[in-house]
């Protein structure tokens, strides 16, 4: 069986983020990393080999040349290698381009079963797993908080607002992790260097056959047009209880008119 | 004036509050129209009108609800296709998020998710967005088909706009690939009796510093006092000690309640993705260098189990 696993490289959580001046986000001053939801796909991968389940699990990512790192981290953890699609046009691709390119990517390497984060931690659109799911024309098992995989088919919970779900589908299939599957592991120094020799290929969008056209800031069907930081917000004041706290939060409700 | 299709959302039946906002929003680029998964009753057709859908679609097949997300965006294209309707409004979730997406994709439609905000503008609509933690906003357009939005629950207040919608039906052919991942099993989740989070005017959260399951009965109480919702941060949900349901944040809900009262939360980044567009924001932690007082309107430093049980006593006092 073939795994392909989504994985992204996203700028810190902590680190202060900003727009670039063609109003993408700006990747260049950051810190980076492999996003800590799509940790939780990588885990669910690595962790069904371990139990037994014979499959072979490829990293994918499409990124700038530091999205590497994201696919080094994630080999670390665990399985074979992985696919990098680098090209400068793919710069300020939307979410439409995003999925039409990992689509072609996932059908190059070939797969059983796709397993992604429940969201970037910068986009946090999650629409790409469906996206991706539409175009390959395979299920989906979205928001995935466990999953079961058997040779032929894949069974998740799926934890809704009203319901908690199982949901079923046949391979191949797309399946998105949420962070309610478990702890991701923390490599050790040896599966770190080990991380280090398996094989990373780099595609450009000629090798997909991608048209570079329908990708990138210009081929993006939406366009951000305005900018703004957000003020933040101003801490109010800060007491210290001497027994007499609730008495003050109380009053600062009915002087809000929360009470 | 073109039409603007809203997705309309129910849960046991009942039209969501989410739904009439959109409908209320959907009024500022076109005539609104709603369009139902599912048998629709007068009383639902009546209250789409009240709020302003000048016609309702109506799709139903029983086959809708036994499979995951993609035959309602078979039902939607179908829909786009047969309106032709200025923008598609859709209320953000993780279903209404992937309809919206799987519909984008089949109409070749530029797709903006998660808006706080849809104007008129030249060109189409201008979508506002609360992005990177809350820390910018960005305005967007969609520039190729459809435009595709979802839209953040409380957006806007929902604003009545009576009238007398036609109703059509509306043909549902579900593709083969809809059919793929189907629900095998469903348990439904029982109510707390007390205002669903994202509706509550006020929410009462617990974090790691509650110390214990039983702790969160405090906030329980406080929260019915106060007519409000529970809620917990991740690090108190993966204990145990509340519901996953209830988690607020990045990888939990997102809420705007008129008061967040924080109790024994640090206040990560990740929380307060979820919650710092509340109006008021009260904090107890007993260390006073806990992040969450840098967004807090009022801050106490001290022992929840010292405060909690005063403030409870002197809220049910002052109410009377
Ligand atoms: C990818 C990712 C997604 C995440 N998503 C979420 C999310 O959606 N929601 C979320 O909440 N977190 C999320 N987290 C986790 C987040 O980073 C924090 O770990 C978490 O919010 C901490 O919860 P806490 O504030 O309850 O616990 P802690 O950070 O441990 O804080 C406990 C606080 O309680 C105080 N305290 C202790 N005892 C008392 C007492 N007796 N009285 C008063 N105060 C006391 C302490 O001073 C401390 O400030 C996510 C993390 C990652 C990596
Ligand atoms: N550029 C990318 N490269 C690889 N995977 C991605 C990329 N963008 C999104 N994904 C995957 O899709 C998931 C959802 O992303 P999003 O729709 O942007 O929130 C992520 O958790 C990743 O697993």
């Amino acid at each position: 069986m073939k795994i392909v696993v989504l994985v992204k490289h996203v700028p810190e959580p902590t680190a202060a983020w900003r727009y670039a001046d063609d109003h993408t986000l700006d990747r260049t001053g950051v810190e980076g990393r492999l996003s800590e939801l799509d940790e939780y796909a990588v885990e669910q991968a690595v962790s069904l080999v371990e139990k037994g389940l014979p499959a072979t699990i490829t990293y994918l990512t499409m990124g700038p040349a530091r999205a590497v790192e994201a696919l080094r981290k994630a080999l670390a953890m665990g399985g074979d290698g992985a696919v990098h699609i680098s090209d400068e046009a793919l710069h300020g691709s939307d979410a439409l381009g995003t999925s039409l390119v990992l689509a072609h990517a996932v059908e190059r390497i070939g797969f059983d079963l796709v397993l992604s984060g429940m969201a970037s931690t910068d986009a946090e659109m999650s629409v790409v797993p469906a996206m991706l799911a539409d175009r390959l024309g395979v299920p989906q098992l979205t928001f995935a908080g466990a999953l079961t995989v058997t040779d032929d088919g894949v069974t998740i919970r799926r934890d809704g607002e009203t319901a908690t779900e199982e949901v079923r589908a046949s391979l191949p299939a797309v399946v998105s992790v949420t962070d309610q599957t478990g702890e991701a592991r923390y490599p050790s120094f040896k599966a770190i260097m080990a991380g280090k020799r398996k094989p990373v290929t780099t595609w450009t969008l000629a090798d997909l056959g991608v048209d570079p056209a329908s990708v990138g800031v210009a081929g993006a069907a939406t366009a951000v047009r305005a900018v703004a930081p957000q003020p933040p917000r101003q801490a109010g004041t800060v007491v210290i209880d001497e027994g007499d706290a609730a008495v003050r939060v109380a009053d600062f409700l009915v002087a809000q008119k929360l009470l | 004036m073109a039409e603007v299709l809203v997705l309309v959302e129910r849960s046991d039946g009942v039209v969501r509050k989410a739904t009439l906002e959109l409908l209320t929003l959907a009024r500022r680029l076109g005539d609104p129209a709603a369009l139902v998964c599912g048998a629709v009753d007068d009383a639902t057709t009546a209250l789409l009108g009240e709020y302003g859908a000048t016609r309702v679609y109506v799709a139903d097949d029983p086959e809708l609800e036994e499979y995951l997300v993609a035959p309602k965006a078979d039902v939607l294209v179908t829909a786009v296709r047969h309106a032709a309707p200025a923008a598609v409004l859709v209320t953000s979730g993780p279903e209404g998020t992937e309809v919206a997406a799987r519909t984008a994709v089949r109409l070749e439609s530029g797709i903006v998710t998660d808006a706080i905000d849809v104007t008129a503008g030249d060109g189409g609509p201008l979508v506002t967005q609360s992005v990177f933690s809350g820390s910018w906003t960005a305005q967007s357009q969609v520039v190729r088909g459809t435009p595709v939005i979802t839209v953040r629950p409380n957006a806007v207040s929902p604003e009545a706009a009576p009238t007398q919608p036609a109703v059509e039906a509306l043909p549902v052919q579900l593709t083969d690939a809809a059919r793929g991942a189907r629900v095998v099993g469903r348990t439904p989740k029982t109510g707390t009796g007390r205002p669903d989070l994202a509706d509550a005017a006020v929410v009462v959260a617990g974090g790691r510093g509650m110390g214990s399951a039983e702790a969160f009965g405090m906030l329980e109480r406080l929260a019915d006092a106060l007519g409000g919702a529970v809620a917990a941060s991740r690090a108190a949900t993966d204990l145990g000690w509340y519901g996953h349901d209830f988690q607020i944040g990045q990888t939990g809900k997102t809420v705007a309640p008129q008061l967040y009262l924080a109790s024994g939360i640090s206040g990560a980044i990740q929380h307060r993705a979820g919650m710092q567009g509340s109006r008021t924001i009260v904090a107890i932690n007993k260390d006073p260098k806990a992040p969450i007082f840098g967004i807090a309107d009022l801050g106490v430093v001290g022992d929840a189990h010292a405060v909690l049980p005063a403030l409870i006593t002197e809220v049910e006092k002052r109410k009377g």
